[in-house]
């Protein structure tokens, strides 16, 4: 196979430009490439927010149409929960796993390229659906039947399901990525205790998807077969139960939340020590709270359910597990708080957005106690107070992780320095922003008003709540131009970064900004949690450490490769198979195969001796 | 936290990872990790196939039921067939460690050749049940109509009419016939594509030990990695036996 | 079915943290044993089929059957699969894959009436 590649295309050899950006494997340039698409999708479910808004900001308006409106919730909620959140996770752990671990990659490079590439192809298509005006409008947890062809005739729902596969396939191989990584590829005395946080909460998540993904995948599957092959998971007619769906979907669902929340938690653990120069407290409670909130997040699922009829016993068990997983979340919410507390503490933009998560993700936490109880469930369910809650955890939780991690790490990636007062300016007006928008919708809620209507009448007592809230929207819109015109303008012209700005704690900020291709010119010898902390402090004696001539020669990359582009083409081609034409499709699957066959028989590195790479 | 460096710290032993020279954490081969963490998701998978079936398990409305397709004999065989697989397969790895490549590529074709029977009896199962006949004497269902089953006994009333001794026609099982044809084909069909998937796979390794040095027992790996996907699809199968096959006819359980 | 490249993976891979246990070497099983394994699996399916055709045992032949599954499973997951043999870790991901399984599986059966009484 080698040969075939060579006669037909030449595998790149330290490959420049688009070409070298198109079969990188370095992981470095894949978080970039996760970091910049999943930002746009980002943007674009914004814009189908803003447009929501602005329909519900007056009394039965008709800026859109119901049908339209049924798809903007429906696209907003699965590209803010697949395509943007996920893959902003998805982009810290690439780029930062094997530097907080001391290795030079991660275990599976193709495969990682692979999971990115198999990613895009998921959002192509899922964004095409737009242009097709076939979007899907069943909600992003596509509830049977109404999810049925009886129902939903077009191709809106295939391209949900077919999408969220695709999705699957690239989360599910960066998943097994990165447990082997985290496992596999520590540096000498990188014990598991002495992992950062954020690498602890990766691990965690990883595992969460390679044990949910496949529930999801088979609940995709079987409503595939009975939209396209008639058959009878969720027809009523036969006997087929939707309430079936909506325990596999929340089977999935539910550990689904955890896998959008645990890295965000990792980046809080992250900043809080540095700017509070003190450690994290609690390292081990903080660890072994994330490791019970992943497992008790497999038996909370119902609570999703609780008006659909179960019965008072599965109704009072998933209550009081529900209830029960708010206090590990509560431990880590101290520990944070006390990692804080009497520490040196500096206001840096990352701790900005740090200490607002805390804020922010504690008042989503309460909500979602309340609703843990069924009994009170019953009036909230379906209503705008539900909106709040996950909008409270989402935003004011993941995205608020999220945005403190790119501020955070932003002089690692990009080796300068953004500017601290429209950082401030940012956080700030997020901050104000989105309690502006969504807590208002706790009033609205207890009010009655219902989720996903396109519109309410005048006479509701509604309007003015939800022009204030769509007012809010717009601060947010705000809050976000100036971080794009901070991060565009400081990563083209900031000032350099040091290796080390913030006088941080782990293995990370030990080397320079931005890292070189092979990350650690000597792989080295970790004797503590918080190595470099300890190194820079004496508070270890050093060890030297066991290989490389400090000069980054003689350092072997594994070699870039298109092969992962290919097969990832493969499956984009038969995902579109599926949805129109069975010759595409074997198409498509041919391509796949192809290139994964290619894939297997490519070495990691071209035996030439030029071939391997000298470290530039 | 802070400890003095151990020698294991310092020191970067050669792991012992199945003659591939990686160092590695735990010594353990990144791919083998894969493996078993891929294994451990593939229980999910199945176990949410093998759930929606028992959901389902005796809720179907019209059609045949386990009782009317099912021959547990031929089944039986076709789970011989598979369990002897894995011990060709194992015997397959086992000669290769030993230094036997004749032995690794005659045991290795025998798990094909099993698997590949299994596939059949699958293939042949389905095609029965799609094109399941059904045969009623007339007169012996209104001597006893209790010795039908309700799937029989629906037709027999239905097509049983006066001076009708013998009826005979086609009333397959399909996907869409009802819950249990939808849920059967389904799981079993996936469990059936897992089979096909590791033949293909096989037969790569096969033909790979054709060439010169891609098989040794140093690179013992791949057939590692082969042999585990080939086992857990075998395992998968020795749940899919009792509970969808034995439990299907067992007369406690609803049909 | 990747081509093994033996000096590549040395740059990528941090030297080992401690002497884990590896694979052991002394260990493997004959092909004897896994012939062996072979028959008792047999054994238990035809056992499985023939207790199952008894009719007098009624309810109880799910735990018999239960059992008797479990056994071939872990026969083939211990003996075949190499557990008993390998590092623990491979173990204990499987097995808390499994577990997870089985209680997925279970709990939904219980959400859909399998054990009301």
């Amino acid at each position: 196979m080698t040969s075939l590649s060579a006669s037909m295309i030449k595998r790149p050899v330290h490959p420049v430009g688009v070409w070298g950006w198109m079969t990188t494997i370095d992981h470095k340039k894949i978080g970039i490439l996760y970091g910049i698409t999943a930002f746009i999708n980002f943007l674009i479910g914004g814009v189908e927010a803003i447009i929501m808004r602005a329909q519900l900001s007056g009394s039965n308006a008709d800026i859109v149409s119901p049908e339209v409106y049924n798809q903007l919730f429906t696209m907003h909620g699965t590209t803010m929960i697949f395509l943007a959140i996920m893959p902003l996770g998805a982009a810290f752990f690439n780029y930062l796993i094997p530097l907080q671990i001391g290795a030079r990659d991660v275990a599976f490079p193709r495969l990682n390229a692979f999971s990115y590439w198999v990613f895009l192809a998921g959002t192509l298509m899922l964004h095409l659906s737009w242009f097709l005006g076939e979007s899907p409008n069943a909600g992003w947890f596509a509830y049977a039947p109404l999810t049925s062809t009886a129902f939903n005739p077009g191709h809106g729902v295939d391209f949900w399901v077919v999408s969220l596969q695709v999705l699957g396939i690239a989360s599910l191989a960066a998943a097994f990525n990165f447990i082997v990584t985290i496992i596999n590829m520590r540096a000498p005395g990188m014990h598991m205790m002495r992992l950062p946080l954020f690498t602890w909460m990766t691990l965690i998540t990883a595992i969460l998807l390679v044990l949910a993904f496949p529930v999801i995948t088979v609940a995709l599957l079987e409503l595939l077969f009975d939209r396209n092959y008639g058959m009878n998971f969720f027809f009523t007619a036969a006997g087929g139960d939707p309430v079936l769906w909506q325990h596999l979907f929340w089977v999935f669902g539910h550990p689904e939340v955890y896998i959008l929340i645990l890295p965000a938690m990792g980046i809080v653990s992250e900043i809080l020590p540095t700017f509070s120069k003190k450690p994290l407290f609690g390292y081990s409670t903080v660890i072994l709270a994330g490791v019970i909130i992943a497992f008790m997040g497999w038996l909370v699922w119902s609570h999703h359910m609780f008006t659909v009829g179960l019965g008072p016993i599965p109704n009072t068990v998933f209550t009081i597990t529900t209830m029960a997983i708010a206090i590990p979340t509560g431990i880590k919410i101290f520990n944070w708080i006390f990692t804080i507390w009497k520490g040196s503490v500096e206001f840096r933009t990352p701790m900005l957005f740090a200490v607002g998560f805390i804020v922010t993700f504690t008042i989503g936490g309460i909500s979602g106690v309340m609703h843990a109880m069924s009994a009170s469930d019953a009036q909230q369910q379906d209503t705008y107070f539900v909106v709040a809650h996950f909008h409270y955890v989402l935003f004011g939780g993941a995205i608020m992780g999220i945005f403190g991690a790119l501020y955070y790490w932003f002089p690692k990636y990009s080796g300068k320095m953004y500017n601290e007062g429209q950082g401030k300016t940012h956080f700030w007006l997020m901050f104000i922003g989105q309690n502006l928008t969504f807590f208002p919708m706790h009033f609205l809620g207890m009010d009655g008003m219902p989720r996903r209507i396109y519109t309410y009448g005048a006479d509701m007592g509604w309007t003015e709540v939800n022009a204030l809230q769509t007012a809010g929207a717009i601060v947010i819109v705000l809050s976000v131009l100036v971080f794009m015109k901070n991060f565009i303008q400081s990563w083209r012209s900031g000032k350099q970064a040091p290796g080390d700005p913030w006088d941080a704690r782990t293995l990370e900020w030990s080397i320079s900004s931005p890292p070189p291709e092979y990350n650690f010119e000597e792989i080295p010898i970790v004797q503590d949690r918080d190595d470099w902390w300890a190194q820079k402090r004496g508070l270890v004696p050093r060890v030297a450490p066991s290989e490389g001539s400090g000069d980054g020669h003689g350092i072997h990359m594994p070699q870039a490769s298109f092969w992962p582009l290919v097969a990832a083409i493969g499956i984009f081609v038969g995902a579109w198979g599926v949805i129109y034409s069975v010759p595409v499709l074997i198409i498509g699957a041919g391509i796949m195969i192809f290139g994964v066959y290619a894939w297997s028989f490519e070495p990691v590195n071209d035996p030439e001796p030029t071939a391997s790479g000298d470290a530039n | 936290m802070a400890q003095a460096p151990t020698a294991a710290d310092a020191a970067a032993p050669e792991a012992h990872s199945d003659g591939e020279h990686e160092k590695t954490t735990t010594g353990l081969n990144h791919r083998k990790l894969l493996m078993w963490a891929f294994l451990a998701s593939d229980c999910m998978f199945f176990a949410t196939l093998i759930a929606t079936y028992l959901v389902y398990k005796g809720k179907s409305k019209v059609g045949a039921l386990p009782e009317d397709v099912f021959s547990i004999p031929v089944t039986s065989v076709s789970t011989f067939v598979l369990l002897m697989s894995s011990m060709s397969m194992v015997l397959a790895y086992a000669a290769l460690r030993r230094g036997s490549l004749k032995g690794f590529r005659i045991w290795l074709l025998s798990t094909i050749l099993l698997g590949s029977t299994f596939l059949g009896f699958q293939v042949f199962e389905f095609y029965e049940f799609i094109n399941h006949e059904v045969t009623i004497d007339c007169h012996e269902f209104a001597a006893n109509p209790d010795g039908f089953s309700p799937f029989e006994a629906g037709i027999a009333g239905d097509e049983c009419t006066e001076g009708v001794d013998e009826y005979e026609g086609i009333h397959g099982l399909t996907p869409r016939t009802n819950l249990f044809g939808t849920t059967f084909f389904t799981l079993t069909g996936l469990h059936g594509t897992h089979v096909t998937i590791g033949v293909i796979w096989l037969l790569g390794l096969f033909f790979y030990s054709f060439k010169k040095g891609a098989v040794t027992p140093a690179r013992h790996l791949d057939t590692d990695l082969a042999a585990l996907y080939w086992h857990f699809v075998d395992v998968v199968w020795i749940i899919i036996f009792p509970v969808v096959y034995l439990f299907g006819v067992f007369e406690g359980f609803p049909t | 079915m990747a081509t093994e490249q033996m000096t590549d993976d040395h740059s990528l891979a941090a030297g080992p943290a401690g002497s884990e246990e590896a694979e052991s070497h002394s260990e493997h099983p004959t092909p004897l044993t896994y012939f062996k394994v072979a028959m008792t699996l047999v054994v238990l399916t035809i056992l499985e089929v023939v207790l199952f055709l008894i009719d007098a045992l009624s309810y109880g032949i799910i735990p018999v059957i239960a059992i008797l599954s479990i056994a071939k499973f872990a026969l083939v997951g211990l003996f075949y699969m190499h557990l008993r043999f390998d590092h623990r870790l491979f173990y204990t991901m499987f097995v808390a894959g499994l577990i997870l399984a089985l209680g997925v599986v279970f709990a939904i059966m219980g959400l859909f009436s399998w054990f009301d009484v």
